[in-house]
């Protein structure tokens, strides 16, 4: 699905990311931990293709392609789904027509006819009860005056309506209370296929509590300084990250 | 402002005073004369003068417009005209700032209302005229109002009798057919107490809307045509009425467009205007609301400029009396190497305790040639007041842009859903159905940036 290869990024002169090395295979989920400032968001951030930085060296390859040279646009287009920390208010755009947008640019990346109006309603509305949403989001704005948790239930949304192959989930336990927290797990486990491979971001352990990973990787000062299974995750809750961090130093 | 300019439409004056309306009325000869005298002494507006300071009128002073006399409602297409007319509205249409009958549809007015034109109000109701006619907009003001004044050759009259409610809007139709008239109209709307009504200026050119100049069997197909438009309305809003103004201007890309709305409200009355500023090479708007005992007025603008435009709007609100409401949003969307102006002055006077007022203007600037000038201005007089005001003047922002193409949309898409998003709001608080449609298919034509989708609403 996703090989990362002595991946090195810099914003402006500084590099963040210094020789990162990831392979993930599809149907797996990978948990990136890593205390603030390790550069965890810097790599959700350029695989999704976000502006700003500079790869210095290395490579990505996604599905046999180069995804460092797509568009942003291209990337989602080809199943790279990323889940914002903090999703974005777009006044005047609703949420519905994104939706249906974004999904018929898919189909059209892949030479499939535009969705029937009717199916689609179908579609949304199925996923809209599955995440507990109040169905009068889709009229709404994007984000627009959505609180902490709507706006993530919103991005799971969007995740479940466009079927990604790639989920990059960039701190989506940040800001939810338990119950938004499991919410969105189960919308996340509803979705785990043996061809689709989750990338989560994270801080701390306790989504890990409800998304269980097949692997975790601990990153510090721009690279992965340990990689494991899911029990590592549970050591890190217990210890910190000054023992990974001072095991490389 | 050189006064030749000033002594050469006065030397012409003579000429042409004769065909103007009211002529037989002795108060509007001395009007006009006061007027013509006065802009003698000083001409159009110079930007030495304060508030004109950000508008440059020399394109205008370079060339002498000439009213036209006569009337040319031939020129007028019917399809075309029937295509810029409002659904189930009275409609009066004005060609080259004359009035023309066979082009209106006044039938069926309810009894006791009068929409006619203000020539034929001249004639038939001038003691009724006489107190309202110059009494909202001075012609000392500035020198385009006293141009207007003594220049003026027909425009809107309309009285609503009090409670009288107006189930269907009246539209005001100005067209422009050819090249270097002037056209000078002063219009006169009066609803008298706890009535309503709602009415439409709609400004356009046979040449079409702006850079999608139709081709035409005339030798200047797909030129658009030069010209001046000189627009005064005066309008009284008695004791408890309501009154919704829309402005739509979408004058030639060659134009030059000057519009003063002067807006005088009784106690308890309601005014909300509606202004569309997407037009002309140079267009300004005035509009100055005094607000009496517990009245409200909204002001809401949208100003859309491309190529080399100049688009200027001023509002100034007076809060004369206690408990009044004003509420002013004015959105601007400038590319290209586009100038916008906005001037809003809110004026509180000493007796208008429990003021409750709000100015805002956002700019949206989408070319590094692209300009605005915002100047947001607070006199307060009194000490028991709510005031505020806000000016925004940014790009799109780029965390939209991202977001939007992480979830499939191309970056140019992007953009385009972003600005049609901030110009869209004000599109939207448009109440009559078959005017918003209008108004939104301008936007679309008119928006600097294509893939515009209607479905984004």
């Amino acid at each position: 699905m996703l090989q990362i290869k002595n991946l090195h990024v810099s914003v402006g002169d500084k590099p963040i990311l210094k020789g990162i090395n990831l392979e993930i295979k599809p149907g797996e989920i990978h948990a990136i931990m890593g205390p603030n400032g390790s550069g965890k968001s810097t790599l959700s951030h350029v695989l999704s293709g976000k502006g700003g930085y500079t790869v210095t060296g290395g490579s990505a390859t996604y599905q046999g392609k180069d995804l460092l040279d797509m568009a942003p646009e291209i990337r989602a287009r080809e199943g790279v789904f990323l889940a914002f920390q903090y999703p974005v208010e777009i006044s005047g755009v609703s949420n519905i027509y994104l939706l249906k947008a974004a999904l018929n640019s898919i189909r059209k990346h892949q030479g499939e006819p535009e969705v029937d109006a009717m199916d689609f309603l179908t579609l949304v509305k199925d996923k809209v009860r599955l995440l507990e949403m109040d169905e009068k989001f889709l009229y709404r704005a994007v984000n627009e005056g959505f609180s902490g948790g709507e706006k993530k239930r919103n991005e799971i949304l969007q995740m479940a309506i466009l079927e990604p192959k790639l989920c990059i989930m960039d701190e989506t336990d940040s800001g939810l209370d338990i119950d938004a927290l499991k919410i969105v797990s189960e919308g996340v486990n509803s979705l785990r296929s043996p061809e689709r491979s989750f990338v989560m971001v994270t801080h701390y352990q306790r989504l890990l509590d409800y998304i269980k990973p097949d692997k975790v990787h601990v990153l510090a000062h721009g690279q992965i300084v340990k990689s494991g299974g899911a029990e590592l995750a549970l050591e890190l809750e217990e210890k910190g990250y000054s023992w990974v961090e001072e095991a490389v130093a | 402002m050189t006064t030749s300019t000033a002594s050469r439409y006065a030397a012409e004056y003579p000429l042409i005073a004769a065909a103007l309306p009211g002529q037989t009325l002795p108060w509007l000869r001395h009007l006009r004369s006061a007027a013509l005298e006065q802009f003698s002494l000083q001409g159009f507006p110079s930007p030495r003068e304060e508030e004109w300071r950000y508008t440059n009128v020399s394109g205008i002073e370079k060339k002498l417009f000439s009213p036209s006399l006569a009337l040319t409602a031939d020129d007028v297409d019917a399809e075309w005209l029937n295509e810029h007319k409002i659904a189930d509205a009275w409609v009066l249409v004005l060609v080259n700032g004359r009035f023309s009958s066979e082009l209106s549809v006044l039938a069926d007015l309810p009894v006791g209302v009068s929409v006619m034109s203000m020539a034929d109000a001249l004639n038939t109701q001038a003691e009724k005229l006489e107190p309202y006619l110059g009494s909202a907009a001075s012609h000392l003001e500035h020198g385009f109002i006293a141009f207007n004044a003594a220049w003026f050759t027909d425009g809107l009259f309309v009285h609503v009798p009090s409670k009288l409610v107006l189930e269907r809007p009246i539209q005001v139709l100005h067209i422009v057919t050819g090249a270097d008239v002037m056209t000078v109209t002063r219009s006169v709307i009066i609803v008298e107490e706890s009535a309503e009504a709602k009415v439409i200026e709609t400004y356009i050119s046979r040449d079409g809307v702006y850079a999608a100049s139709q081709s035409g069997t005339d030798s200047t197909a797909g030129v658009a045509n030069a010209y001046l438009t000189a627009a005064v309305t005066e309008i009284f809003v008695e004791l408890n009425a309501d009154l919704t103004l829309y402005k739509m201007q979408s004058e030639s890309e060659k134009a030059y467009h000057f519009g003063g709305s002067y807006i005088i409200q009784n106690r308890d009355a309601r005014f909300t205007h509606h202004n569309f500023a997407f037009g002309g090479l140079l267009s300004r708007n005035d509009i100055h609301v005094d607000l009496g005992y517990a009245s409200e007025c909204e002001l809401n603008g949208l100003y859309l400029g491309t190529k080399r435009q100049h688009i200027d709007n001023h509002t100034r609100i007076k809060h004369l009396k206690a408990h009044a409401i004003s509420r002013e949003l004015y959105k601007g969307v400038l590319d290209g190497r586009a100038r916008g102006v906005f001037q809003g002055r809110v004026i509180v006077a000493e007796d208008a305790q429990k003021t409750d007022s709000q100015m805002n203007n956002r700019n949206l600037l989408l070319s590094d040639d692209a300009e605005v000038d915002t100047k947001p201005q607070l006199e307060i007089y009194a000490d028991d007041v709510k005031c505020a005001h806000g000016v925004t003047v940014g790009q799109l922002d780029e965390k939209s842009i991202f977001y939007l193409q992480s979830r499939c949309v191309d970056q140019e898409t992007a953009r385009n859903m972003l600005t049609f998003a901030f110009a869209n709001e004000m599109v939207d608080k448009i109440k009559i159905k078959s005017l918003h449609d209008k108004v939104l298919e301008q936007v679309l034509i008119r928006f600097p940036q294509e893939g515009v989708n209607k479905e984004w609403l």
